[in-house]
């Protein structure tokens, strides 16, 4: 089962968007969502892509909330308003938030201040995947963690095994709580655990993360973890940078520079 | 057989009426949240499990209890315990059949809980939860069901179903080991990821499980005249106040770990439950309830004058599955959870739609418990 699984991701390369066939037909380009470096990265090595993503806190401003925004709109977040139905992909915390076992006592006023952006850390070495009993959430090649919503029997084991909340389960009918519908990307049933895909969607057809567009900053870098010469290796070798609960050992593909 | 539980007198027939209503009661709030979703419920995106999977952890325990009364009398030959036998066998049934409604019932997708075998995953815990509860139900529904018939017919059980007993010892305790993995494997979760939640589990369990036993012994023998026998009695009581010392000595072991180290993952869920944290302290006298009473139980059970007096065995039996329900039913779920990874303390309180699905899946499990015991104590009060 899982060779064949394997096989069929490297065939069609569906990755996050298996099971939305019925989709497939209403949008061609989906049906093609091949997840190929060469979308993005300048210096392919098939099979071997890790991306990752670097966010550079200190040049986030009120720019934040357009990532939000942007994310949430392209990927027909809801929006219900109150923190126990919450769906989100990506959102801002505070320092001490997203980063809870770092030293805290004598922070700079900066450091207190800073606002981060929280997202799915696409772990190496995710618990998620681990814990799930059906392989809706699966690592991808490309190291994506990615869903399968029709696969998903919604028993949240992912959401108590992640240890960054970075899932969401759709408590309600999420349609009604969608403002603005955005045709391209499909909207799940209620029932089901979401989260951020990378924009595996967006990268098929070589375009950029929707967060990363959207930042007005030029905050974070996208690039393949597993190329030594993408950019995103070259800020990290020059960077000092964090990963979120490095301690846990689940090799996080977003990283930090505070 | 089962044509022994159509027979009944009038309080029998007015008890089975009010666990049908309390099952009508329940599938209608079901019927509710499959319509709305689980939003109807208490629970959210910080506390993702709630009254549910706290009933399934404290369910499988007693399901893995029926060991208690299985191994001393197939594997030490104890005569005293053949009484009992039937009803550990037949309470592990309801009990397991228990945890997999509330399993369902917590499904977001209950239509496709059937994916879990379509796409079987060693790697994940669930899957090997699924396999143990439901061999370890099918196991005891045959053994019990088996052993009794033979007996309804005056003749030696058939030896097939030996080696299937003796596989159900091992198998209750894997059930519960398992269903603790669930939790012990998660990072991030202090409370959970400790290696002696399984041992844990499996005292607590055969603290609560064996508890409940004695209580029902008594009940059999008040409404039916069946009575399983003083020694028996005396022997589950040894082993209720021992594996209940032994859960509040592992309870300790979790506290000096967190506490004396001075770790603040390992020590803020404790502190969260048992004294309250940034100001919040929703479970605090639940957790202070479930130690008095608790404590206050094995000690009734330990002193030959008091346990020996039925009110008194029976106040300290209550007790100490009242103490341990409120530890593995509440503080453990949502202990778990507090604080969230971004340490955070978020309130949790069940809704009616949630504690009416529970209320309707006990009512099943009772029901299903009740028409059992009833064709056990008919077969065993006719021979």
């Amino acid at each position: 089962m899982k060779h064949d699984r394997r096989e069929f991701l490297k065939k069609a390369g569906f990755g996050a968007l298996a099971g939305f066939g019925a989709l497939a037909g209403v949008i061609p380009g989906l049906a093609l969502e091949k997840t190929d470096a060469a979308a993005f990265s300048q210096k392919p090595e098939q099979g071997k892509t890790r991306w990752g993503m670097l966010i550079d806190t200190r040049a986030c401003t009120e720019g934040c909330s357009r990532r939000v925004a942007a994310c949430h709109h392209v990927h027909n977040v809801p929006d219900f308003g109150d923190p126990k139905n919450e769906v989100k992909w990506i959102w801002k915390s505070s320092y001490q938030e997203a980063f809870p076992t770092a030293p805290h006592q004598f922070p700079s006023r900066a450091v207190a201040e800073r606002e981060v952006l929280t997202l799915c850390n696409h772990c190496a070495e995710s618990p998620c995947t681990r814990a799930c009993p059906t392989q809706a959430t699966f690592n991808r090649r490309d190291g994506i963690v990615a869903m399968d919503y029709h696969r998903c029997i919604g028993c949240r084991f992912c959401m108590v095994a992640c240890p960054y909340g970075s899932r969401s389960f759709n408590w309600l009918d999420p349609r009604p709580a969608i403002k603005e519908y955005y045709r391209e990307y499909p909207t799940r049933e209620r029932g089901v655990v979401e989260k951020c895909n990378f924009c595996s969607e967006r990268l098929v057809k070589g375009l950029p993360p929707a967060c990363v567009e959207a930042c007005p900053e030029n905050a974070i870098t996208f690039g393949d973890l597993n190329d030594p010469g993408s950019l995103i290796r070259r800020m990290l070798s020059d960077n000092e940078t964090m990963q979120r609960k490095p301690e846990l050992g689940t090799l996080p593909s977003v990283f930090y520079i505070i | 057989m089962i044509e022994k539980a159509l027979k009944g007198n009038r309080s029998y027939w007015a008890w089975i009426a009010f666990l049908i209503a309390c099952i009508g009661l329940g599938l209608n709030a079901w019927a509710y949240q499959l319509e709305h979703g689980l939003g109807v419920t208490g629970m959210g995106r910080d506390i993702s499990w709630g009254l549910y999977i706290a009933q399934f952890t404290f369910l499988v325990g007693v399901a893995a209890s029926a060991v208690m009364v299985v191994l001393p009398y197939y594997l030490h030959n104890r005569k005293e315990f053949g009484k009992i036998v039937i009803v550990g066998e037949f309470l592990a049934v309801s009990a397991a059949v228990m945890c997999m409604l509330f399993i369902l019932a917590d499904l977001g997708k209950p239509q496709r809980v059937l994916n879990v075998l379509r796409y079987p995953t060693p790697n994940s815990m669930v899957f090997w939860d699924v396999v143990v509860l439901n061999g370890y139900l099918l196991l005891n529904l045959i053994g019990g069901w088996t052993v009794l018939g033979a007996e309804r017919k005056g003749i030696a059980p058939p030896k097939w179903v030996k080696p299937l007993i003796y596989l159900s010892i091992p198998w209750a305790f894997s059930i519960h080991t398992v269903t603790a993995f669930l939790y012990a494997g998660m990072p991030g979760r202090h409370l959970w990821l400790t290696a002696v939640l399984a041992p844990r589990f499996l005292a607590s369990a055969f603290a609560a499980g064996t508890a409940i036993l004695i209580l029902i012994s008594f009940i059999l023998k008040t409404t039916s005249g069946f009575d399983a026998g003083t020694e028996v009695r005396k022997k589950l009581t040894v082993i209720a106040a021992y594996a209940g010392i032994a859960n509040f000595f592992l309870l300790g072991m979790e506290f000096f770990t967190a506490f004396y180290s001075n770790v603040p993952a390992h020590m803020h869920s404790l502190q969260y439950l048992y004294f309250g944290l940034h100001g919040q302290a929703q479970f605090v006298p639940w957790m202070w309830l479930s130690l008095v009473v608790g404590l206050g139980a094995v000690a009734v059970l330990l002193v030959p004058s008091l346990r020996s007096r039925t009110s008194w065995l029976i106040a300290a039996c209550s007790g100490l599955v009242v103490s341990i329900w409120i530890d593995k039913g509440v503080g453990l779920i949502i202990g778990g959870f507090n604080p969230t990874p971004f340490e955070h303390i978020v309130r949790y309180a069940p809704t009616v739609t949630e504690i009416s699905v529970a209320l309707g899946i006990w009512a099943i499990g009772l029901l299903l418990l009740t028409m059992l015991l009833k064709v056990a104590v008919a077969v065993k009060t006719d021979s």
